[in-house]
């Protein structure tokens, strides 16, 4: 390996140029990798099979409410379904998504270092992540899990008889994977910048990762536990959540939701990140109030943990427990809206590129507006009331996680795309599968606010009693299908750009960054030649030389067109 | 299927807090509608503006301004502040501030059914009567996983939790049925954790209530009343008019008659005939009509021939006689509104809507 790297930095022009995806070619050198390339490549095949594990399972979840009567499943199938795609979604797609593999792929470079902290500490989190998935699969294929992904006790410790303790362990093992991207990053972010990397010269994306990490941290250590409890009060009947055996049901909720509000944003913060770099790359501009930004996301980091009780209103809590959870849930919507008002400034005076990684960002904002203010309806107590438990929660948390996590992940996939291997996907093909995204979300889950207020309540099979609800899940339905088609399309064409599509150079974006001026495209193993040294101010964009370019180009056209019709003028 | 039929926007305000909840609910929806139309339409606004290569002014780019961050950030707050107030004032001094002088009744939570039990030992499975215009205050406890107890329609919830009470306390303002859920995910029949809370007249509670709880008062009706009743349960009169019409043919003067069939056929109208059209519609088809008629097979023996004296006594329509035949509800069934309950629905649409459990042990 090493006579390879020296080969790579030594004679980088002599035949086919050296990557860190043609270095070595055999099985091993990719199952044994400390690339944090490679493994974020790993990790992004691996993710991409459970999503559409996860994917089927939605399906079926959502073909079955066509009808109040269901329409092949039994209710236990049912449960299992739902069960099955929140956890596959949120333990297998989200929470890894954009750490694990963009993060992986891209934190290193964007400081300018040649690889993360623990290089093999980050292998043995894929290994984590993999034996985690392997052990959750073959739950489902024993029978699966009808808790929901909540694990809500005493029902998940004493009364289900499905694969329960099995799911658990396989959920513990996956904390500890992200345990690990997260120490990872956070030792990475303190000890590993270039030269000149400053803090407050770090792009965004890496100030999310790094607030995401820190909440990895201090968060899944206390869900690992948790899962671990209701493991022992299961297997070995020791009370400490049921009631029946001297426990306490609502400490399960405590405990849970103390790390799983902060999980939301794990999802939600580096998927912010992304859509900062989008944002300031496609305007040509500076992200607007860039320090803002970057404190809003510690913000939401801290203020995130403070939060966990308005998930628990209704209880029976104390009602003054509720006042301060509530007052603390407004709190923490005022950083996220800072970041919604800096991104849209930072459009003004810029030069705007509606490329794919654009659009998915433009949707990340529309959507995640939606989210963020639907989430006051819960954060206020007696709003709540009605709409804890039903659909609306649904919509709000998948408005949320999937037009923010998802479209944030999305967005800087198509980003780094080019970057990652080297390769330009079918920009039509990518901004038409963006729209279909955008709208067969709004579609599948919009309606389901509706559902929410009318009073249906989340996780229902049979709605026989309420026929006035089926209009509402069929149009829901028809969204998701078109939705389905929005998430298949990338696998098509991004696989196709693989095979031919056209070099996208260096840097096909005309993005600053390190990891875009000054390495290649797919980047040498050791991702720079030398370790770069950091002057300029972070997205050093000029939107008004970027704009006069364009139109010099424009005009340079219209001049030649003219040239090829002397007969018009 | 019609599916826009009766396409509801929003549940019923059923209850006194509904519409103190209703009003917080649509401002907070106003405020959001504000903010998203603010940032999206600003944000297309200078998307189609500032696209590259767009000839417009672009120089003096500021990238931070820190009063605009202290406004933008101030003004949500103080918004936030507002709505925080506003709804912390109803759940603390609304939603959980239990009435005083309410109307008890204690609810079990159990998988899957909810039972209901009345101070003076009434006891309902999956349904709650109550009278309308009375606090209600329930307490609650789970025999075994958490509930929660969902009124969607009175804007009320609270969990059902095993091993400690919990409270939950409503004032119903419209007579009628009401949804009464379970919204808390609590095993395989979770959906079917549902049930209804009958809103009555006061008096009207007042006669159930002595009756026992007891929706029908047992009076020795005759074949013909009886008829009547279970007509007017199954909705016949629906389709079935004084003269034919689109939805189906007229029943009177039928008995006895000749019926001409879709399949050529002619065929005495006798009580077998009567009984296999209830039961059997579509095994033969009225001329000028479909197998539209939903088939009741699950109607009693006694039903069913009660139902054929009534048939029998709609004669041609000459004048008085059907339209009072057609109402004798006030007679047999003083106690209840009239609404169905959770096994007239089964009925209704031909599967059942809830557990069978729920079915087979309903109110006493
Ligand atoms: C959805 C509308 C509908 C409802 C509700 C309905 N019917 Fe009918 N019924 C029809 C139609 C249409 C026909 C004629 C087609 C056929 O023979 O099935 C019919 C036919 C009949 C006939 C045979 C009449 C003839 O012309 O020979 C009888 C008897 C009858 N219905 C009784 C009942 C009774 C009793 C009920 C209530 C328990 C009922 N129907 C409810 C639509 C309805
Ligand atoms: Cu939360
Ligand atoms: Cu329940």
């Amino acid at each position: 390996m090493s006579t390879t790297l020296q080969e790579q930095i030594a004679s980088p022009e002599r035949g086919v140029k050296k990557n860190y995806l043609n270095a070595d070619h055999t099985i091993a050198s990719w199952l044994l990798t400390t690339d944090h390339k490679r493994i974020a490549v790993l990790y992004l095949v691996s993710i991409s099979i459970m999503f559409f594990i996860g994917s089927i399972a939605a399906a079926f979840v959502r073909f079955e409410l066509t009808s109040p009567y269901g329409q092949w499943l039994t209710s236990e199938q049912y449960n299992k379904m739902f069960t099955a795609h929140g956890v596959v979604m949120i333990f297998f797609f989200l929470i890894p998504s954009v750490p694990a593999v963009l993060g992986n792929f891209v934190l290193p470079m964007a400081i300018g270092a040649r690889d993360l902290a623990f290089p093999r500490l980050n292998l043995l989190s894929w290994y984590f992540f993999v034996i985690a998935a392997v052990l959750m699969l073959a739950t489902l294929a024993m029978g699966g899990i009808d808790t929901g992904w909540t694990f809500y006790t005493p029902l998940s410790s004493l009364y289900s008889d499905t694969q329960v303790t099995m799911a658990l362990v396989a959920a513990f093992i996956a904390g500890f994977s992200s345990i690990f991207t997260g120490l990872n990053f956070v030792a990475t972010v303190h000890k590993m910048r270039a030269p000149g990397m400053t803090w407050f010269r770090m792009p965004l994306f890496v100030w999310g990762s790094y607030a995401t990490s820190l909440v990895i941290l201090l968060g899944t250590p206390v869900v690992a536990i948790t899962l671990l409890l209701v493991l022992f009060e299961r297997v070995f009947k020791i009370g400490i959540f049921s009631p029946e055996l001297g426990g306490d049901p609502v400490l399960f909720q405590h405990m849970f939701w103390f790390y799983s509000h902060p999980a939301v944003y794990i999802m939600i913060l580096p998927a912010m990140g992304v859509v900062s770099e989008l944002f300031a790359c496609f305007s040509r501009r500076r992200v607007f109030g860039y320090e803002f930004v970057a404190f809003s996301s510690l913000g939401i980091a801290s203020l995130g943990f403070l939060v966990w009780g308005h998930h628990m209103f209704l209880s029976s809590q104390s009602v003054f427990q509720g006042v301060v959870f509530s007052l603390l849930s407004f709190m923490v919507a005022i950083p996220s809206a800072v970041k919604a008002f800096n991104w849209t400034v930072t459009l003004y005076k810029g030069s705007v590129h509606l490329t794919t990684p654009m659009i998915y960002a433009l949707a990340f904002l529309g959507l995640f507006l939606i989210g963020g203010l639907t989430g006051l309806y819960l954060a206020s107590m007696d709003t709540d009331v009605h709409l804890t438990g039903t659909y609306f929660i649904v919509a709000h948390f998948h408005y949320v996680m999937v037009g923010g996590g998802i479209l944030g992940f999305l967005g800087g996939l198509h980003f780094w795309w080019p970057k990652m291997f080297g390769r330009m996907y079918s920009e039509f093909w990518g901004r038409l599968s963006a729209l279909i995204v955008f709208v067969g979300f709004n579609f599948t889950f919009f309606p389901q606010f509706m559902l929410g207020y009318l009073g249906m309540p989340r996780r229902y099979h049979l709605y026989a009693f309420a026929p006035e609800w089926q209009f509402y899940n069929v149009l829901s339905t028809a969204g998701a299908t078109v939705l389905g088609v929005g998430f298949l399309l990338p696998a098509f064409y991004l696989t196709a750009s693989l095979v031919k599509g056209k070099k996208a150079g260096p840097n096909p974006w005309g993005a600053k960054g390190l990891e875009w001026e000054n390495a290649d495209s797919p980047p040498i193993t050791e991702n720079f030649e030398r370790i770069p040294i950091v002057t300029g101010q972070v997205y050093d964009y000029d939107a008004e030389e970027d704009s006069r370019l364009i139109r010099a180009e424009l005009d340079d056209h219209e001049r030649r067109d003219k040239a090829h019709l002397p007969g018009e003028h | 299927m019609n599916l826009f039929r009766g396409l509801p926007i929003y549940p019923e305000p059923a209850s006194e807090n509904a519409l103190r909840y209703d009003l917080l609910f649509w401002t907070i929806t106003l405020l959001s509608f504000f903010f998203f139309v603010l940032v999206g339409g600003l944000a297309l606004y200078f998307v189609a503006k500032y696209r590259s290569g767009s000839n417009v002014v672009r120089s003096n780019p500021m990238d931070h301004h820190t009063g605009l961050e202290i406004l933008w950030s101030g003004i949500p707050i103080l918004l936030a502040l507002a709505v925080f107030a506003w709804s912390t004032n109803n759940f603390v001094n609304h939603q959980r501030r239990m009435p005083k002088d309410a109307l008890e009744v204690f609810v079990i939570g159990k998988r899957w059914m909810w039972h209901l039990q009345h101070m003076n030992g009434i006891r309902e499975n999956n349904e709650l009567h109550v009278p309308v215009g009375t606090p209600v205050k329930m307490t609650m406890i789970s025999q075994d996983v958490i509930h929660a107890m969902y009124l969607p329609d009175f804007r009320a919830q609270f969990h059902v939790v095993p091993g400690r009470y919990t409270e939950l306390h409503f004032t119903p303002t419209k007579v009628g049925r009401f949804k009464m859920l379970c919204a808390m995910h609590c095993g395989t029949k979770h959906s079917e954790m549902v049930g209804f809370v009958h809103v009555m007249e006061k008096a009207e509670f007042a006669r159930w209530l002595e009756n026992g709880g007891n929706r029908n008062i047992p009076v020795a009706l005759d074949m013909k009343e009886r008829g009547a009743q279970v007509w007017a349960e199954k909705n016949c009169g629906n389709c079935h008019g004084d003269s034919d019409n689109v939805r189906g043919p007229s029943l009177a003067g039928l008995m006895g008659s000749k019926r001409q069939m879709t399949d050529g056929t002619t065929v005495l109208a006798d009580r077998t005939y009567v009984r296999d059209s209830i039961t059997a519609p579509w095994r033969q088809i009225t001329q000028g009509y479909r197998a539209e008629m939903p088939e009741y097979s699950n109607l009693t023996e006694p039903d069913i021939l009660a139902l054929t004296a009534f048939i029998e006594s709609l004669t041609k329509p000459s004048g008085e006689a059907p339209a009072d035949a057609l109402s004798p509800r006030d007679k047999t069934r003083p106690l209840t509104s009239a609404d169905d309950n959770v096994t007239d629905i089964a009925n209704k649409y031909g599967k059942p809507v809830v557990g069978q459990q729920q079915l087979g042990g309903s109110r006493k």
